[in-house]
């Protein structure tokens, strides 16, 4: 369908100023009171529109980076901008989508754990109300409005925080390994959904994975980082690339995964799917 | 390996519970089973009292404890020690309740804090609270303060190691999603903090309640001996000097009764809350 030369696909033009701006970054965290270096040097940029990718082997940092650019952790050095501004401190415009399945408020029914941070952020109640009805209708979530969250199933979890978090629309939206929990079914469905919901929204996603498939699939452009304390690999466009069934889909997974090998030599590189 | 050819005499095992047998006792529903059984157990007090000619100074029957209860409530003088009972107890919670989320705050936001509250929990909760009693009297003579004193030091370390676990132990998860939607300050501590923590939050104001309710009855009733005025503890003593013995056991039942209403209340305020929203099974 989409023809490696044709920009259909592709984001907005580059020639705007990037979004979100990451040069040479070193994120850690901290442990028995000393800093855990786990990205040592990164830089990309996300323009408006984008889906960029965090790909790499378990403990490279890259969740710790997202929770960085959401501001729930200090840059150790380098600098982080988001539309200019350096001052992180966590806001509904960096909106995260996490993989716990946890993440919902247990005590209000769906539809309130839309409304409730709509309200907090401002909104009307009428405003909330009806925003909260188009993104739970965008996530197919209308029947289940009115449940408590501990009577959904994790792929509906995962829905309700990923409408929670678009119905905030902000300006970029976190996503750190939304779907690492759920079954290879629901997974794929899921996958499917938000590639759907995603371009339709015009979002501007960083999203955290260590499935390769996953990157190459929802991706525009794939961050691909080594073995902690780590840096970037390679920045691969993969922004024409939305049929798996496609060769160049399969050559590009050939590809990140030799990467992902060629870093780690150990047995984690096994684990890519 | 014989054991499947015991007759199940006992309350059924989880097996038998997941497919009840027709027709049996465990098929009825629990409000009339545990009925039948109260009425059994009453029939054979009754019939024990009734035939067995032991002295009606020692035991009284359901009966005459009946006519008791009915008599304390139209003259007023249970119903009034009732409320003088109730009424230190809630003294005691309300002062205690505070006294925890002053600690508690000050053991979330500092070290300092914390360290201070493991330490007087550690110490004082396992003290039987009516072990205080004697200083109280000492301090406080034989007074209302002594005996609110004695609950509130009851109450207060149950709650206070509840709700301090409860803040501990809120999932990460759900507060960065608080922070992460905007919330800051006081309105995280209430929106997400809180509700998050209820579970603990309830089964320390259950627990304290528990705590306040059998340490009143025993301080009233050694004041009870001491002389001192009116509440239920007192009520029993003083029915037992003058050989009352159907108000002695009219006090006793007027305490269970009470203590099972408060229980009743946690219950139901469980059902709306916690278990409704799935954050504590049945």
């Amino acid at each position: 369908m989409e023809l490696r030369t044709s920009p259909a696909d592709t984001p907005a033009p580059r020639t705007s100023a990037p979004l979100l701006d990451v040069e040479h970054a070193r994120v850690g965290y901290e442990l028995d009171g000393r800093l855990q270096v786990a990205v040592e040097d990164v830089s990309f940029a996300i323009h408006p529109g984008e889906h960029v990718m965090l790909l790499g082997p378990s403990g490279c940092g890259k969740s710790t980076l997202l929770k960085t650019i959401a501001g729930f952790i200090e840059p150790a050095g380098g600098s982080i901008r988001l539309n200019g501004r350096t001052d992180l401190s966590p806001g509904p415009d960096r909106a995260v989508v996490f993989q716990e399945f946890d993440q919902l408020f247990p005590w209000f029914p769906v539809e309130r754990n839309l409304t409730y941070p709509l309200r907090v952020n401002g909104r009307s109640k009428a405003d909330a109300a009806r925003i909260a009805a188009e993104y739970l209708d965008l996530m197919g979530l209308s029947h289940a409005a009115d449940r408590y969250p501990h009577q959904l199933s994790g792929g509906m979890k995962q829905r309700v925080a990923i409408a929670r978090a678009m119905a905030l629309e902000p300006v970029l939206l976190l996503m750190d390994e939304p779907f690492g929990a759920l079954d290879a079914q629901t997974r794929s469905r899921l996958q499917r959904e938000l590639h759907e919901v995603a371009r339709s929204a015009e979002a501007t996603i960083l999203f955290v994975t260590h499935s390769i498939q996953e990157a190459v699939y929802i991706g525009h452009r794939v961050v691909v980082l080594g073995t902690p304390p780590s840096t970037v690999v390679e920045i691969l466009d993969v922004a024409h690339l939305s049929d798996p069934a496609a060769p160049e889909f399969t050559d590009a997974m050939r590809h990140l995964r030799s990467l992902l090998s060629a870093d780690d030599s150990t047995a984690e590189s096994a684990t890519f799917e | 390996m014989q054991q499947t050819a015991t007759p199940a005499t006992g309350p059924p095992d989880g097996a038998a519970r997941a497919r009840p047998r027709r027709g049996g006792w465990a098929a009825l529903p629990v409000a009339p089973r545990r009925a039948a059984l109260l009425l059994l157990i009453l029939g054979v007090w009754q019939g024990y009292v009734s035939l067995s000619g032991v002295s009606p100074l020692l035991v009284s029957g359901p009966a005459d404890v009946a006519a008791a209860i009915y008599a304390g409530i139209a003259d007023g003088r249970l119903l009034a020690a009732t409320a003088i009972t109730l009424q230190v107890l809630l003294s005691g919670m309300v002062i205690g309740m505070a006294l925890a989320a002053v600690l508690t705050t000050l053991a979330s936001w500092s070290r300092l804090g914390d360290d201070l509250l493991v330490l007087l929990t550690s110490m004082l909760n396992p003290l039987p609270a009516i072990a205080i009693l004697p200083l109280a009297i000492l301090w406080f003579g034989l007074s209302t303060t002594a005996l609110v004193f004695v609950i509130t030091n009851a109450v207060v370390w149950p709650i206070a190691i509840n709700v301090s676990t409860g803040f501990r132990t809120v999932n990460p998860t759900i507060m960065a999603v608080g922070r992460n939607i905007g919330l800051r300050g006081w309105r995280i501590v209430r929106d997400v903090l809180i509700p998050a923590a209820l579970p603990q939050i309830i089964a320390g104001l259950k627990t304290g309640w528990a705590f306040g309710w059998r340490t009143i009855i025993a301080a009233e009733l050694v004041f009870g001996a001491a002389g001192g005025q009116g509440g239920l503890g007192f009520f029993i003593n003083d029915a037992r000097y003058f050989l009352r013995t159907p108000e002695v056991f009219a006090g006793l039942v007027t305490i269970a009764l009470i203590g099972i209403a408060l229980d009743l209340v946690f219950t139901w305020i469980e059902r709306r809350t916690v278990i409704r929203w799935g954050m504590k099974s049945t």
